[in-house]
């Protein structure tokens, strides 16, 4: 292949966890070449020394602003690009790294392929992807370089902390009138009464219940489970249930001993939020859902008929 | 002031599907306004009703089939659709970013907008791409995965949904364009008088010419090569028999893992 250019997630202080595993797909991608990390914002030197990892040639720091400013990131980008001319600019597929790679690559004339789950590069580069909700998986054969490619977090093993690489401080030129956005907060959502996080036993409701009234059901098995209720997002986006029972990406992550996902498809979001449980169960009508490759025990069948059931048995 | 709102119609895939070749076949599918547009859609209209004189115009790329799909955007409100379609479009299995975004902002061009929304992303090809790469062709800024928005008179202030329950606040500079997130809003069902209104308005079929591009414009670096089904990694254990025998062996499970225990 040819040198990858790898530019890390970081937030508040912390580098995310996909900038581990970035690091090691981006040392498949480059085979024989040179793997090259850049962070930009916040406190580099300090995220460098974390960024020193098995398969990194060298680590560029580009020293301005805190937090991650799409503006900023970009124009970064842009210059690393010119000066290092990698194959492949990599990116994390997190929600700010989809706030600046499609301008990056728009920017640069560059082909753009997001969410990738796995590479082969045998033979040129072909990046797999899925489609439709996680129901089929596709190969995307990319005919061009440079490329920009986009990774789904939790695809890769992490790389291991190893020591050597060059640290680089990148003297970057920000046209600040190009920079028209501010972030001026951030703040937790999804606090109150109830700590789904805190809880042994999760009920946890998804789209399959249909309608609001009926999440009554869904209370019940809680209270005959002596459990504690949470939902997928589609709960959740109908006002239905508040944020704070929300399971996944945007929500909480969740270690219950037993969750039991009623209704719920398993979308890749979602299984992000609860897939370290101790037992799995699932109740679905779609024997082909996600939720059952991951589920330890599992119903494929109503829930409008297995859930009153369940009631019962507990009664 | 002008709104412009890509709508996408998104095919949804029913549990037992076939695929033929690079594409599910037809008879497994049933066609759909994408998701996240149908928030986008709603914010959109939202604007238009707190504000004097708003027009929110609804611009797709799509075949004859997606104005029944496109006509459902018009009875919430919009006031009136742009479809592109080509014949260059027909054999394509991917239309990527780039392609897209050429279209879109050739569009972008011809109504000059204040604001453009777009979904997060398309609920088939989820590249989650088309908003962003839209904004950075038109000079525009923008914020993607928007789950709140307050139009000033320069600037907006919006949350971003970032992850792990944390909401980013920022100031962005207006023209823009927004990425909508689900849940932003509560999209309206539409009323029995916005369906009989939207027969009248306006889906303009608008072809690849129109807007001073060609079949070159669909042109990409990335070729669709295979489509299969995932293998299960599963070691599920499934039980059978009707709803009393399954509840029944589920309570069991439940109850060795210290379910219910006082």
């Amino acid at each position: 292949m040819s040198d990858v250019l790898a530019v890390v997630d970081h937030r508040r202080g912390s580098l995310r966890d996909v900038s581990y595993e970035l690091v090691t797909a981006g040392r498949e991608l480059a085979g024989g070449d040179e793997l090259h990390v850049a962070v930009v914002s916040g406190d580099v030197d300090r995220f460098a020394e974390k960024l020193d990892l098995d398969g990194v040639d060298a680590i560029h720091t580009v020293d301005y602003g805190e937090e991650f400013n799409h503006d900023v990131y970009l124009q970064a980008v842009e210059q690393l690009y010119a000066d290092l001319e990698p194959g492949v600019v990599l990116l994390p597929n997190s929600v700010n790294g989809l706030d600046y790679a499609p301008a990056v690559a728009n920017s640069l004339s560059l082909p753009l392929v997001t969410d990738a789950i796995a590479f082969d590069t045998d033979d040129g580069l072909d990046v797999t992807r899925e489609m439709y909700g996680s129901k089929v998986e596709t190969t995307i054969e990319v005919d061009a370089e440079p490329v920009v490619v986009t990774v789904r977090g939790g695809e890769w093993p992490a790389a291991e902390a190893n020591g050597g690489a060059d640290v680089v401080p990148f003297d970057v030129d920000i046209d600040e009138s190009a920079v028209r956005s501010t972030v001026t907060g951030f703040e937790e959502v999804g606090g109150g009464d109830v700590d789904i996080t805190d809880a042994d036993v999760l009920v946890s409701v998804g789209r399959g219940i249909g309608e609001e009234e009926n999440l009554d059901l869904v209370f019940d098995l809680a209270e005959a489970l002596d459990a504690t209720v949470s939902s997928s997002r589609p709960i959740v986006d109908n006002g239905w249930l508040p944020k704070n029972r929300q399971v996944g990406q945007s929500g909480k992550v969740v270690t219950p001993d037993v969750y039991l996902a009623i209704g719920i498809s398993g979308a890749v979001q979602h299984v992000a939020g609860m897939k370290g449980a101790e037992t799995i169960v699932a109740i679905n009508t779609d024997p082909n859902a996600p939720i059952f490759d991951i589920a330890d025990y599992g119903v494929v069948d109503d829930l409008f008929d297995v859930v009153p059931a369940l009631i019962e048995a507990f009664e | 002031m002008k709104i412009l709102v890509t709508v996408k119609e998104v095919a949804e895939v029913e549990d037992d599907f076939e695929i033929d070749g690079t594409s599910i076949s037809e008879s497994s599918l049933e066609y759909d306004l994408n998701e996240w547009d149908d928030y986008a859609v709603e914010a959109a209209v939202q604007i238009a009703e707190a504000g004097d004189d708003v027009e929110v115009v609804a611009v797709t790329i799509g075949p004859e089939r997606s104005e029944e799909t496109i006509r459902m955007a018009l009875a919430k409100g919009v006031d009136r659709a742009v479809r592109v379609w080509d014949d260059a479009f027909e054999d394509v299995d991917l239309l990527d970013v780039e392609s897209k975004t050429d279209v879109l902002a050739a569009v972008a061009a011809e109504e000059d907008p204040d604001l453009v929304l777009t979904g997060v992303q398309a609920a088939d090809d989820s590249f989650g791409a088309t908003g962003v790469s839209l904004a950075d062709e038109l000079g525009f800024e923008w914020a993607a995965v928007v789950n709140d928005l307050e139009l000033g008179e320069d600037t907006a202030s919006v949350r971003r949904e970032l992850e792990g329950g944390v909401e980013e606040l920022t100031e962005v500079e207006l023209p823009a364009v927004f990425t909508i997130q689900t849940g932003i809003n509560e999209p309206r069902y539409a009323s029995l008088r916005g369906i009989r209104q939207a027969q009248r308005k306006e889906i303009a079929a608008t072809g690849l010419g129109d807007l001073g591009l060609d079949a070159s414009v669909v042109e990409s670096d990335l070729r669709l090569t295979e489509m299969y089904e995932p293998e299960s990694e599963s070691d599920v254990t499934l039980f059978e028999g009707d709803a009393e025998a399954t509840a029944a062996e589920l309570a069991t499970v439940l109850r060795e893992k210290g379910v219910g225990a006082e």
